[in-house]
């Protein structure tokens, strides 16, 4: 490597954008980027954006696929506007510039921008020239030439070489970030193993991308990012997806009971029924159904069994689930099921974020059916997420909702990884066998009835759909009874607010303004609200888990404040919640659907606007 | 009876039919043929011989489905249409369980279709009661997907205009590796049929032929007529030459592709002519035409049509987990925390 640039810029924290033909590598690029950077000290969060379609046509605006990245000191969200942009042709930069801050220094492949792809991605002139981008700080890298160029001696054909060019363009990136190389190289001689001549080509054309970027004019100074002030300990990068599969395993472990997952696959949700599908080594049963309905119900099944569970899905996913839903209610089985949301109605915004599933979480059932429902906040936290909705679910013999989205599912960002002997055991309430058994008696305290595993010896016993009379479990139309039961039920449910934690309050316990919110927009919320408080200002921050049951003090945080908005990323479905809940409580809402998180800027926006309104 | 050999584990004791007698009062109408279906499976699992608590009986809605509650096992009564599924999901989580699937021609082939046809596929080591009555019971007489075409119901008042499935051929066209069908009149064949149900590895699936006595009465009269019934029904045997009649005297024989009905004796045709039922066959093709053979043109077959080995869900999901636990690094959750890129922060 040539010496470098001695003009070195120090950033607390900075966003890269990376935008190509759903083709180019771009997800491998922001991967191995985010890689290296964690590896050198940086905090990290992500999140790709990619269409619905596979390989939409060449070029094209619908075909662009993105990754996004913030890292630096401290992050909490994947980040707003990008301080660099890459993009790989005319679609990429055409759709993406409006995410690039003004004056971000944007990166193309200058040789992708001819006449035709400069039409398809509905320019009228080339933008490289006609001061679309006077504002910005261009980069232009004839990144096919200079690959052609680099591997003119390698024999290989002209599509590998043409193949490797998003190396070249990571190449550019690490100089830029003063970034080594070396962990990008180690990945592609694991990779291309059997192929030498092809990580050859890769390593050739990262390090032609790293040079070019030293030589070329544009780049008048590298930048420096701030080390993380990360708490001590051992780390990985997980996504929200792959989090919330681990937690079900750990929880499945802890509870000392075979993990059973009963799925279709839908977009967001997919990858999390792949991720389980690779561990029969830890004795997981992943069971692909025929449709969600057979998701959902063999996983009822399973957990008459005796097995910890689940069943993953979307949105629509879970409208074809909710009747089966009612009968691990009315037959009190645990069953923990996951909504990764998306947009809706119907099929929506497929690789889209949402959160308007919560309405249909809560009460999209036929008769009084309540369940727990758990939001999980940010990609690690869908691993605590989903070992607490199966723990509550296995120890309250209960269904359970862990909703979580796409933007934390496919997000990912730096996981403390915790040791298992640190977690809490689950005590799932088994019956012993050859002890009296009668199928709805219940603990005094918790309400909880005993889960009898069939083959255990003396606990032979029926349940199912129908009514049944409380302690004995024979079918019933009684109303009494029936009225019992309901009652029975959701005050088992309401009584889980007695273990659950406090709901804490980010900032003063009282103050001119509450923000509140719930899921995975924690993140932006949180930024939002500490930049709110640098500024001297009294905005404090109430962000919930937990939805059903709610925190008991609840009434209480919500009190101290002269106002409470809430934030959701739908028309106000919790607000609607909390205003059937704690009607005394005036509320504002803030509400986005446009399939996209909050950005920090709108946010603080929003806060200073209210604050000012008297 | 051959004995039956698997894994679930079975009862050191004889066990009787009191055994899995249930205090519930038995809710269907007098008269109806699922009482019979139910003396028969009482009969078998005593004879079947595992544990009493290593079974489980899964139903879906309808009257049959009303079942697990009059036998007393472990018993899980389901929502329309998804005790194939449900009972997949029991199956597949505790294999050592004799798992019990009762569903109707409405809750196995209307609403629960898709379950049906897959469950067969994937050939999970269950047992199907398909209590085919060619009417919804519960409901008050609709029709159901085996009501004959024509059929008038109370949503048919002047004739159904759809085409009826015949069960056997939708459980072969899923690449079903069993197949039986029973009377609830004849309850001896029904108990055999059961154990040889019980005894496959796979799913099985008997079709009982029952009477619905208030809203489809008489679907069956033309099997069970004393008279008549010797004509028209074929009593399937392994390994015996396919004879039935009255005086024995007519046979099914193999005439170029297609099946078709002789007289012994006429035309010089013998036993030796006739074809031999071979239910272990694994090529379904004459298991196929022995299940849509119909009355008038042919005998109805009833007795264990096909009964094939292939492997099962179950045991390929056991031995999947052994080989990849075997070779897996990862024992534990610690070990999957831990593997792949990880670093330290200091």
């Amino acid at each position: 490597m040539t010496e470098k640039k001695t003009n070195i810029k120090e950033l607390d924290d900075a966003v890269i954008r990376l935008s190509g033909d759903s083709g180019d590598g771009m997800q491998l690029i922001g991967t191995l980027f985010s890689d290296t950077v964690a590896f050198t000290g940086n905090d990290l969060a992500t999140f790709p954006d990619f269409p619905a379609e596979i390989r939409a046509p060449q070029n094209t605006v619908a075909g662009v696929s993105g990754f996004q990245l913030n890292f630096g000191k401290r992050v909490y969200t994947s980040g707003d506007l990008s301080d660099v942009l890459v993009a790989m042709n005319p679609a990429s930069l055409k759709t993406n510039l409006k995410w690039a801050k003004k004056g971000a220094t944007i990166i193309v492949d200058e040789d992708s921008f001819d006449e035709k792809s400069i039409q398809k991605a509905g320019y009228a002139s080339d933008p490289l020239y006609d001061g679309t981008l006077a504002a910005y700080n261009l980069i232009k890298a004839p990144m096919q030439k200079m690959a052609l160029q680099t591997l003119k001696e390698l024999k290989l054909d002209q599509k590998s070489i043409l193949r490797t060019k998003n190396m070249f363009a990571l190449g550019v990136l690490y100089y830029l970030f003063n970034k080594p190389l070396d962990h990008t190289n180690k990945f592609i001689e694991q990779k291309f193993k059997k192929n030498a001549l092809v990580a050859e080509a890769n390593k050739l054309v990262l390090l032609a991308g790293y040079n070019f970027a030293d030589t070329i004019e544009a780049i008048q100074s590298t930048i420096q990012i701030s080390r993380s002030k990360l708490p001590k300990g051992k780390y990985r990068n997980i996504t929200g997806n792959i989090a919330t599969a681990w937690g079900l395993i750990a929880a499945a472990e802890k509870a000392g009971l075979p993990l059973f997952l009963g799925s279709y696959p839908i977009t967001p949700a997919t990858e999390i029924l792949m991720e389980l599908a690779k561990h029969r080594n830890l004795g997981v049963k992943t069971f692909q159904a025929e449709d969600e309905i057979a998701g959902v119900s063999s996983a009822i099944g399973a957990s008459f069994a005796g097995a910890m569970a689940c069943t993953t899905t979307s949105g629509p996913g879970l409208s074809l689930k909710l009747e089966a839903l009612g009968l691990a209610v009315i037959t009190e089985l645990p069953l923990v099921v996951v909504d990764v949301q998306r947009g809706g109605p119907s099929t929506g915004l497929p690789t889209k974020s949402e959160q308007a599933d919560l309405l249909q979480a809560l009460f999209g059932r036929n008769g009084e059916a309540p369940m727990i429902v758990i939001a999980a906040s940010s990609p690690v936290d869908c691993f605590y997420a989903a070992f607490e909705t199966a723990r509550y679910s296995l120890e309250h013999m209960t269904p359970a909702i862990l909703l979580t989205d796409g933007y934390i599912g496919f997000g990912s960002e730096l996981f403390l990884i915790p040791q298992m002997a640190d977690i809490p055991e689950i005590k799932p309430p088994l019956a012993k066998p050859n002890t009296p058994f009668k199928p709805y008696a219940r603990d005094p305290e918790t309400l909880v009835r005993q889960w009898a595993i069939p083959g255990a010896e003396g606990l032979r016993h029926r349940i199912g759909g129908l009514e049944k009379t409380d302690i004995e479990g024979q079918v019933s139309t009684d109303p009494l009874n029936h009225e019992k039961m309901v009652k029975y039920r959701a005050e088992k449910v309401k009584r889980i607010a007695k273990r659950l934690p406090k709901q804490d309050i980010f900032g003063d316990p009282e103050g001119d303004l509450l923000v509140v919110s719930w899921g995975g927009t924690k993140g932006s919320v949180h930024t939002a609200v500490e930049f709110m408080q640098s500024e001297g200002k009294k905005v404090s921050h109430a962000h919930f888990r937990y939805i059903n049951p709610l925190p008991e003090n609840t009434l209480e945080v919500l009190s101290g404040f002269k106002k409470i908005l809430v934030c959701e990323l739908n028309m106000g479905q919790f607000v609607q919640y909390l205003r059937m809940n704690f009607p005394q409580i005036p509320y504002i809402q803030y509400n986005k659907v446009q399939g996209l998180p909050f950005t920090i800027t709108e946010l603080t926006e929003k806060f200073n606007e209210i604050l000012m309104e008297k | 009876m051959k004995p039956i050999i698997n894994t679930i584990e079975r009862s050191p004791i004889q066990l009787t039919a009191e055994d899995f007698k249930s205090d519930q009062m038995v809710k269907w109408c007098p008269g109806c043929g699922d009482h019979a279906i139910l003396k028969a499976v009482e009969k078998v699992l005593p004879e079947i011989g595992y544990k009493k608590e290593n079974f489980a009986f899964i139903s879906g809605i309808g009257c049959s489905s009303r079942f697990p509650y009059y036998v007393h096992t472990y018993g899980f009564h389901g929502i329309h249409g998804r005790a194939n599924a449900i009972a997949s999901g029991v199956k597949i989580a505790k294999p050592g369980l004799s798992v019990w699937i009762i569903t109707g021609d409405g809750d196995a082939m209307a609403i629960g279709g898709n379950h049906f046809i897959h469950l067969i596929r994937r050939n999970i080591d269950v047992n199907l009661l398909l209590f085919n009555n060619q009417i919804y019971g519960l409901t008050k007489g609709q029709y159901s997907p085996t009501s004959p075409l024509g059929s008038h119901t109370k949503t048919s008042p002047y004739g159904t205009i759809e085409h009826p499935f015949n069960p056997g051929e939708l459980v072969l066209g899923s690449q079903g590796t069993f197949f039986a069908r029973g009377l609830d009149m004849n309850p001896k064949l029904l108990t055999e049929i059961m154990f040889e149900a019980a005894k496959h590895d796979g799913t099985s699936v008997v079709e009982v032929l029952q009477n619905c006595v208030i809203f489809n009465d008489g679907a069956y009269n033309f099997l069970t007529d004393k008279e008549k019934r010797d004509e028209r029904i074929i009593i399937l045997r392994h390994g015996e030459p396919m004879v039935f009649g009255k005086e024995k005297n007519k046979g099914i024989r193999l005439n170029g592709t297609r099946l078709e009905v002789v007289s012994l004796g006429e035309g010089g045709i013998t036993e030796s002519d006739l074809l031999v039922h071979d239910q272990y066959s694994k090529d379904p093709g004459i298991h196929l035409m022995l299940a849509k053979m119909s009355f008038p043109d042919f005998p109805v077959a009833l007795g264990v049509i096909r009964s094939a080995q292939f492997p099962t869900y179950d045991d390929l999901m056991e031995e999947q987990i052994a080989q990849i636990k075997a070779r897996s690094p990862i024992k534990c959750m610690d070990d999957l925390l831990n593997s792949g890129e990880t670093w330290e922060v200091e």
